[in-house]
Parts: C-alpha cells; structure tokens; sequence
C-alpha cells in the first residue's frame, strides 16, 4: 500500500457520503434552522467533488466555480436567516411540522 | 503522509456530519458542521487549493457559521421536538437517496481505474493563476456576483426588519 497516493475515487465517495448524509438530515431534522444547515452541508459536499475534478484534470475553472458557489452561498445563508427571523416572528415556532403554509 | 491526512480529516467530517443528525440541540448541529467545513478547508489544501482552502475557513467556518449561531442564539431556539416526520419522506426520500448514493459510488468505482491518484507533492495552484481567470474570462460573472450580493444584503435587510418601524 501506497502512502503518499490517496486515489481520486476516495475523495468522490467522501463527497457523495457527505451529500447523503445532508439529503438525510433535510428529510428527518425537524427544526428549520438544522435543516438549513443540511442545506449548507449539501453545497459543502459539491463544493469538495469540484475541487477533487479540478485537481484531477488540471482544470483551475473547477475552483472558480467553487468560488461562485461560496459567494452564492452566503448571499442565500443571509436571505435564508432573514426569512427563518420573520417567520419566527409570525408563528412563534420553527418547527416545520407547524410551518407548513406559504401566508404569513 | 497524505493517506494518513486524508482518513484523519476525512473522519473528522463524516463525524461531524453524523453528530449533525444526532443533535437535538440547534447549537450543537452549528459546531459540528464548523468541524465539517474546517476538515473540509485541510481535504481542499491536500488537493492543492491554497487559496480555497483559506476561503472557506474565512466565508463558510468563519462568516456563514457565525450568522447561524447568532440567530440561533437570537431566536433562543430550544430543543427540537421528536415528530414522525412525513410519510412521504420515510417511502421516497431514503430509498431515493440510497439509490443516488448507491449510483454515484458504482460509477465512481467502476472508474476508478481511469481516475489518478493525489499526492502531496503535486503542487498547488496558485492564487495568481487563479486571478489571471477570475479578472479575464470570468469577469462578467464576477461582477454580476457583486450585484447578487447588495441584493442579497438588501433583501436580508427588508426581511428582518421590524413591521411599522420605516
């Protein structure tokens, strides 16, 4: 066994392992802020395939991309908490049991 | 060195992600998914991104983190409750998800002979190289990304403001 090559696949299957554990936490978390961190802990695990493919191929547009996406991604953490502040405020809750209509 | 790395940090996320989903506690989700994204931050250095590697400490473990543990601080969110969930999600969700899973990793495996291998001694991409494409080819999306911020900040602004206070 090699111990300085880890192989590329190794980092795809961690990104893939993280990308369900994120889909799983969205479907069984009840509190709406976790599951806006599962949400997070999604885009981080694209984010580490990105940058595995940019090292594989050579290719720095894959990390540009990933740059995007961590822009875009706090662009939407300061939106996404501004609409869990409000609508906190109307219900009182953050349950997503009891938060299930669109009005306000 | 580099295996030895990787299963460490490697580790440290895929457990800082499951003590995610076993949390109950709003807080205790938000540290460990700062250890997510700052394992995160030594798996991008190992691959050679420098400079990604930085950022994310900076904008994900540092800004994005610290806007959650406040509104989770100003909410003073308790305990989750325990609920059955949906049904959908118990009959679509998890097999969905298994079988995304399960697809991703037969590919991956199939090619893995095809795929390399990453060393240490690879190198690093520059932060200067990855200027040159950021302000030459990439510049228009560049600077419409400054514009999705300040709407961003805007929208984040009128949301959390307080009604009859304009």
């Amino acid at each position: 066994m090699d111990f300085h090559t880890v192989p590329t696949s190794w980092y795809l299957i961690l990104s893939a392992l993280l990308f369900s554990l994120g889909v799983i936490g969205f479907l069984i978390k009840r509190s709406l802020i976790t599951v806006f961190m599962s949400i997070e802990l999604m885009l981080n695990a694209v984010n580490l395939s990105f940058v595995t493919f940019a090292h594989e191929w050579h290719a720095v547009k894959g990390q540009i991309f990933v740059f995007f996406v961590m822009m875009v991604a706090a662009a939407e953490a300061a939106v996404g908490l501004a609409i869990i502040i409000a609508i906190f405020r109307a219900r009182a809750t953050l349950n997503v049991d009891q938060i299930d209509l669109m009005k306000l | 060195m580099h295996l030895v790395l990787f299963l460490i940090f490697a580790g440290f996320c895929l457990a800082g992600a499951v003590n995610l989903l076993l949390q109950t506690h709003p807080i205790n989700s938000a540290l460990s998914l700062i250890v997510v994204m700052s394992s995160l931050a030594v798996l991008y250095l190992l691959l050679g991104a420098e400079f990604l590697a930085i950022a994310q400490i900076i904008v994900y473990a540092g800004a994005v983190m610290v806007l959650f543990t406040f509104v989770v601080m100003l909410l003073n969110v308790g305990e989750e409750e325990r609920t059955h969930g949906s049904y959908a999600a118990k009959i679509v969700g998890f097999p969905a998800i298994f079988t995304v899973f399960a697809v991703i990793t037969t590919v991956v495996l199939e090619a893995r002979h095809r795929l390399g291998g990453v060393k240490l001694s690879d190198g690093i991409t520059k932060t200067e190289d990855l200027s040159k494409v950021l302000f030459r080819d990439m510049l228009l999306p560049f600077e419409l990304t400054s514009v999705l911020i300040l709407v961003a900040i805007l929208g984040a602004v009128a949301l959390a403001r307080k009604e009859g206070h304009s």
